[in-house]
């Protein structure tokens, strides 16, 4: 039996209002008919209200009433539906949550998981599609988790919740209907902060990746593969902690590199692993690192242009031939290009 | 109202934070506390009154200004300074400064230098002690100033959606910073219409109206703590210094010397001395005591280490 990302965020989310009871949740629309893409479906109904806590429409304030639980001895879990509108939370973020522990001595620490939902194709555009881990991986005192895959959601986000520190988990929207069969060992399985996976062993290239880009990614990996090229495919799980020993490792082995990230270009998270492998490796690569990321534009609404502006596993196959000066194969266009490219599979239809 | 001010306490008190201010005014010269000060010299009785309103359980949290509102919650004098200081005996080891005050113990939860930030944490504190069924109050201190920031804005209304147990006091001494009220608040929109239209329960008073402003902050805290929901106490009152730092900037011009002749020479501690019959000797023991209080706390904060650069880099995130 299979089930998704979605369903096991809200596996997640029931297992600990039932277990812990200073774990609780809140965000707007928590408890709505939707519950937040069903991932908090019917929890408010099981748990109360005051558990599964409906929000005004006021991030930031509501970040900060986060921040009072937390150092009260609370553990909680805010959600929003778009990335975008937490913006409007930077102060809570920046000046509180991240700076308590510190800025007090040690003394009182903010254990909040922050789920943020990133949006992406369907229309969502300049303002309801930003990739903005790189902002939060700039602040020191956060944690920032991305997950991929339906198989690890559960142990990210676990193990997210547990952390004694904030924590910006950060879901691609398109993440939500990943597919992984019930009885997968690696469910529940517990992962650390900080580990990144290794998800194809292979010796030509080295390419790194986060959160949904791990899944395009692999499509291109397994392309290549079956055209005989040998792809080290690592999926980050955690921006910060960043675990650079694993790419250090596996760019000694291939001595090329390609990263792949969702962010803006300027001054990316993708950046800043080229730089910390050239600070840190001493390594003589056989090409130059090289990145697949956004241009320095914000994303467009037209469904009509949208395939060109967003990575998808085509620009990253054709980025990891390029990297290693292979012609590209004439059906690579054809055998990776989905056939809408605004949608993360054909069951999904919009509108939201 | 069950209990009554008591004056003495309160001149005692207020005597207090005006000599532990004095004190860090006349040293801050020295050059050895190297962090912005906003002293509350002129504003001591809200803090004061404040002193006598609180109790065990309930818990405060502050601003950029919070030297007073530390020191009525019973805050650690010597940790203060230290932390003024630099140290690492200060009571945020030396990595806040005056404007990141914390005492656990006491139930002081911290101090924020952003304006309006730390509104939001003291309701998320007031909602943990609903969840929690305790008999006790979130005291959030705020300026005029912070009245203009949308996370207050935000905070009392989700405070008042839930009745939470909180009460903002509102230290409106006319200014931010160098920039007086009209710019910034249409004239004829008191704090306390605004607030009473958010949905608080809602007073306003003047600091030198000890005995009313005292009546006024235990009977809404009463009916907060009653579980009538959140209230807001507006008490006008008036910095002597400047902004930041431990000298005055009358030269500045920016405060009307019809303002500065009225409220800046008024000298509340001496009208609560005049209506006390105390003798001579009973305030100069009262004074020494202070001062002797002080200065240990002062030696204390200058013999202290600093933290070491080791302890700094390794305190960002907690295991």
């Amino acid at each position: 039996m299979q089930t998704n990302s979605a369903s096991e965020i809200l596996r997640v989310l029931d297992r600990n209002l039932k277990e812990n009871p200073k774990f609780l949740i809140s965000g707007l629309g928590v408890a709505d008919p939707k519950g937040v893409f069903g991932t908090t479906l019917g929890l408010s109904e099981k748990y109360g209200v005051q558990r599964v806590l409906e929000t005004p429409t006021s991030e930031n304030a509501m970040t900060g009433v986060g921040v009072g639980l937390a150092i009260s001895g609370f553990r909680p879990l805010m959600v929003h539906q778009r990335l975008d509108f937490f913006i409007l939370a930077m102060d809570q973020l920046v000046n509180s949550a991240a700076k308590w522990h510190f800025m007090f001595g040690g003394q009182s620490s903010v254990p909040i998981t922050i789920r943020l939902i990133t949006g992406r194709g369907w229309g969502q555009g300049p303002t309801h599609s930003q990739n903005l881990h790189s902002w939060f991986a700039h602040i020191p005192g956060l944690k920032v988790v991305m997950p991929s895959f339906a198989s690890e959601v559960a142990s990210l986000l676990q193990a997210s919740i547990n952390d004694p520190n904030p924590v910006i988990f950060i879901e691609d929207r398109w993440i939500h209907n990943q597919q992984v069969d019930v009885v997968d060992p690696r469910i529940d399985k517990p992962i650390e902060l900080g580990k990144a996976h290794v998800c194809t062993s292979g010796t030509q290239i080295t390419v790194v990746s986060s959160g949904y880009m791990s899944i395009e990614s692999l499509k291109a990996v397994n392309y290549l593969n079956g055209i005989g090229i040998s792809v080290e495919l690592i999926d980050l799980r955690t921006i910060k902690p960043l675990d650079m020993q694993t790419i250090l490792m596996s760019v000694e082995k291939t001595k090329n590199l390609l990263v792949v990230d969702s962010s803006n270009e300027i001054a990316s998270f993708g950046k800043e692993i080229i730089a910390n492998t050239l600070m840190k490796s001493d390594t003589q690569l056989l090409s130059r690192p090289s990145l697949v990321s956004l241009p320095d534009v914000p994303e467009p609404t037209s469904h009509g242009v949208i395939g060109q502006y967003r990575v998808s596993a085509v620009k990253i196959a054709q980025s990891i031939l390029r990297t290693l000066a292979i012609p590209d194969p004439a059906d690579l266009i054809e055998a990776l290009t989905p056939l809408k490219e605004d949608v993360p599979d054909a069951s999904f239809t919009g509108p939201f | 109202m069950n209990q009554e001010l008591d004056l003495q306490q309160l001149y005692k008190s207020a005597l207090r934070i005006r000599l532990v201010e004095s004190m860090i005014a006349d040293k801050y010269a020295e050059g050895n506390m190297r962090c912005p000060v906003h002293l509350s010299i002129g504003q001591e009785i809200p803090s004061a009154i404040f002193q006598q309103v609180v109790k065990p359980g309930d818990t405060a949290i502050s601003t950029h200004r919070a030297h007073a509102h530390y020191l009525a919650m019973g805050g650690n004098l010597p940790k203060m300074i230290a932390e003024i200081y630099g140290k690492a005996t200060g009571c945020s080891k030396g990595r806040g400064g005056s404007m990141h005050l914390i005492d656990l113990e006491k139930g002081f939860l911290g101090s924020s230098a952003i304006v309006g930030n730390s509104i939001p944490v003291g309701v998320g504190v007031g909602l943990a002690k609903q969840l929690n069924k305790e008999d006790a109050v979130s005291f959030i201190f705020l300026g005029d100033g912070a009245i203009e920031e949308g996370s207050f804005y935000e905070s009392a209304n989700f405070a008042v959606v839930h009745k939470l147990p909180v009460v903002f006091i509102v230290e409106n001494n006319l200014y931010s910073v160098y920039t007086g009220l009209s710019p910034r608040q249409p004239e004829d929109r008191s704090i306390c219409a605004l607030a009473k239209a958010i949905g608080l329960n809602c007073d306003v008073t003047n600091d030198s109206d000890f005995v009313g402003t005292y009546s006024k902050l235990a009977s809404l805290t009463k009916n907060t703590r009653d579980g009538n929901g959140p209230s807001l106490i507006e008490i006008n009152t008036y910095r002597k210094l400047e902004h930041c730092g431990p000298n005055d900037d009358d030269h500045l011009g920016y405060r009307p010397i019809h303002e500065l002749e009225g409220l800046k020479e008024r000298d509340l501690l001496q009208a609560i001395k005049e209506s006390l019959s105390l003798s001579t000797h009973d305030y100069e023991l009262m004074e020494s005591e202070i001062w002797s209080e002080i200065d240990s706390a002062f030696s204390f904060a200058e013999s202290s280490p600093f933290p070491t650069y080791e302890q700094v880099i390794g305190g960002v995130y907690a295991n």
